[in-house]
């Protein structure tokens, strides 16, 4: 037990954190673009898979991680796109849409690098590059703390770039402010001239494009080269994280650090003798229990918009 | 009027499968090097031996549980993915029956069964009770819900009835009391057939032709309406979500006792979601379950001696499935075609009346 806490305790832990929590921060920025937007989407699972192919891809093929960069947007961006043809124009039902693209994700990856490759399992075969570490000058020797925030990979700090670059487009800009406004009420937006259906297809596309990084981690980041279905379920656990962040960008950060350290301490207990199958568990337990959270919290919501408007004398 | 919108609906679903099945062939033009053999395969292949034709048959069982089981969960409104948790866990449970007891051959597999059927129940029940006590999105948990049953019926498997010797992840063989009979030497089909059959008879007339069916349909067309009427939307939530997976679960037990010999499996098998898929094609109605299951259980065989003998992946059945759903669900899809055929019918019938 001794071993256990001091790993907790360790830098290395922090360090971990940050580490395995990159992608879920990514997955969650997206679902909270899209959300603030008044779709309901659940198709980051597909967006990262195709990302982290076509980074892969793309970089193997130009032995350029720009081109690799820009293949990888693009392959998450066509399915936001596709997203948001059949949901906007064809009115498609979003979850099943969701659904159906989360299956050609899948299907669609494995399909891909087997006829790339002759390999269904992995793209090891292919020389594909990586994501710089970054080591930050001085923050690098302070004893504890360089530890914890020097040397990762750079996606990891573009990650919680994000997380402001995000705070600003949602509350200082123009456009964030018609997603708003298109997310809480259509009817409102579209009489003052805001263009509802385009302004929900670009939240889906910035949601694509921020998707696509995490996707891109995965590959090119976390581990050096694409296996199927690699994503498992991180992209849900983003929507579960900006559920519980209530859709503020900062809540929605510790919310996904949250479920990355179940992640991390899932790594530790794995050397002690508890079955590894738990511990493997324990993020998507913790993220079942999390949307407790969440939904009693909304419930709570209500009863409060409900109480003002008694306040305000109407009745509903 | 209403035929019109059958008529339509028919039409959208020919659509969704023709365009899918177009862009299958058109991959494989583009991927294999010798495509006109591949689509011959990919098409007509299940159909060239007795083989085959029993892979169809075997394929569709397990298929016809998910898919009833979704369909009704589906129809109370709940978007409940864990038929696929369901399914999975149902079969350890058997395996795990059928393994550690020693009981007569009839009441074996009948035990076998139920636990798996139990088990599966247990599990879909979670996200329902989940969204109606904490208003939690029941996507997001039954899809967490699949990862947690799947590594659960990994301890199982690992830590209670591995078999060592087996040299992969897998349980000890099920003991002869334990395995369903099989019907025709020459192919896998098992008794099971004969529980699926029952179950699309006693399926449709529980959803389609019952009070309880009726009162599951109106929540999941209308909450709203439903509690007004005075129906009890809680408990036909709670009971649409247990029988679905209970008919999951249970799928997933005569599948393992039906097909395998041990317990197998390395990942999710996939049978919840294309319950979901096979739900969706029939709209929900038990009846048309059957229809929708033959179509893909052709188009896996197909894809399966596809991938045998062919270098184009069977992973491509996943891009098939994917195109018809969004089709599917595509409501606006031809709307405009609709509408002109309407306004014509319409004015049609009023000219007859002015004559």
């Amino acid at each position: 037990m001794d071993i256990i806490i001091s790993n907790i305790l360790s830098p290395q832990f922090i360090y971990t954190i940050l580490r395995v929590s990159t992608p879920l921060v990514f997955a969650a920025m997206a679902a909270l673009v899209v959300r603030k937007s008044g779709i309901m989407c659940i198709a980051f699972e597909a967006m990262m898979l195709f990302a982290a192919l076509g980074g892969v891809v793309g970089s193997a093929y130009t032995q350029n991680l720009f081109v690799g960069i820009v293949a990888g947007i693009l392959s998450s961006v066509l399915i936001a796109v596709i997203f948001a043809y059949f949901v906007l124009v064809l009115k498609s039902n979003p979850v099943l849409t969701g659904l159906a693209l989360n299956i050609l994700g899948s299907g669609g990856t494995v399909f891909a690098l087997f006829v790339l490759t002759g390999n269904k399992g992995t793209s090891s075969s292919l020389r594909s590059l990586r994501f710089p570490v970054v080591n930050i000058p001085i923050i690098e020797d302070i004893p504890v703390i360089g530890q914890i925030f020097s040397g990762h990979n750079s996606l990891t700090y573009v990650s919680l770039f994000t997380v402001l670059a995000v705070y600003i487009l949602i509350y200082k800009t123009t456009l964030g402010l018609r997603i708003r406004s298109v997310g809480e009420n259509p009817h409102a937006a579209e009489s003052v001239g805001i263009k509802v259906v385009r302004t929900k297809v670009i939240a889906l596309m910035i949601g694509g494009i921020i998707a696509s990084f995490g996707g891109m981690y995965m590959s090119m980041g976390y581990l050096p080269f694409f296996t199927r279905d690699m994503v498992s379920g991180r992209g849900f656990i983003g929507i579960a994280a900006q559920n519980l962040g209530g859709g503020v960008p900062i809540y929605t950060l510790i919310a996904a650090l949250f479920f990355g350290s179940a992640d991390a301490i899932s790594n530790v207990f794995q050397t002690l003798r508890i079955p590894a199958e738990f511990m493997q568990m324990l993020p998507y337990v913790v993220t079942i229990i999390g949307l407790m959270f969440v939904g009693s919290s909304n419930k709570d919501s209500k009863e409060k918009t409900k109480k003002i408007k008694e306040i305000k004398g109407e009745t509903t | 009027m209403k035929n019109l919108e059958k008529q339509f609906k028919l039409l959208r679903i020919t659509i969704a499968i023709s365009s899918a099945l177009l862009l299958a062939l058109l991959i494989i033009l583009f991927t294999s090097s010798n495509p006109f053999q591949t689509m011959f395969d990919f098409l007509i292949g299940p159909l060239t031996t007795v083989r085959r034709m029993g892979n169809i048959v075997e394929l569709m069982i397990p298929l016809l549980f998910t898919g009833v089981g979704v369909s009704i969960m589906y129809s109370a409104g709940q978007i409940n993915m864990s038929g696929e948790g369901a399914f999975f866990l149902g079969g350890v449970a058997a395996a795990y029956v059928a393994v550690s007891f020693i009981l007569p051959s009839g009441i074996h597999p009948i035990l076998a069964i139920a636990a798996g059927g139990l088990v599966g129940a247990i599990i879909s029940v979670i996200p329902a009770l989940l969204y109606l006590r904490f208003n939690a999105l029941p996507v997001v948990s039954s899809l967490m819900l699949n990862y947690v049953c799947f590594f659960l019926g990994l301890y199982v498997i690992n830590y209670m009835i591995l078999d060592p010797q087996a040299g992969y992840l897998a349980s000890w063989e099920y003991p002869k009391s334990a395995i369903l009979p099989r019907l025709f030497s020459v192919t896998r089909i098992h008794a099971g057939v004969f529980v699926a059959i029952a179950l699309i008879i006693l399926g449709y007339l529980f959803l389609m032709k019952s009070k309880w069916g009726y009162s599951i349909r109106m929540i999941g067309k209308n909450p709203n309406f439903a509690k007004y009427s005075g129906i009890k939307v809680g408990y036909y939530i709670l009971l649409s979500q247990l029988l679905g997976g209970a008919i999951a679960g249970a799928g997933g037990a005569i599948e393992q006792l039906g097909i395998y010999n041990r317990f197998q499996y390395q990942r999710l098998s996939g049978h919840g979601f294309d319950g979901i898929l096979v739900a969706i094609l029939a709209g929900y109605n038990p009846k048309l379950i059957p229809l929708a299951t033959f179509f893909l259980a052709y188009k896996r065989t197909g894809a399966d001696i596809m991938s045998r003998t062919s270098d184009v992946p069977i992973e491509l059945i996943f891009i098939i499935q994917a195109v018809i759903i969004v089709f599917v669900a595509a409501e606006r899809f031809l709307e405009g075609w609709k509408h002109k055929r309407i306004v014509q019918r319409s004015k049609d019938a009023l000219a007859a009346e002015e004559v």
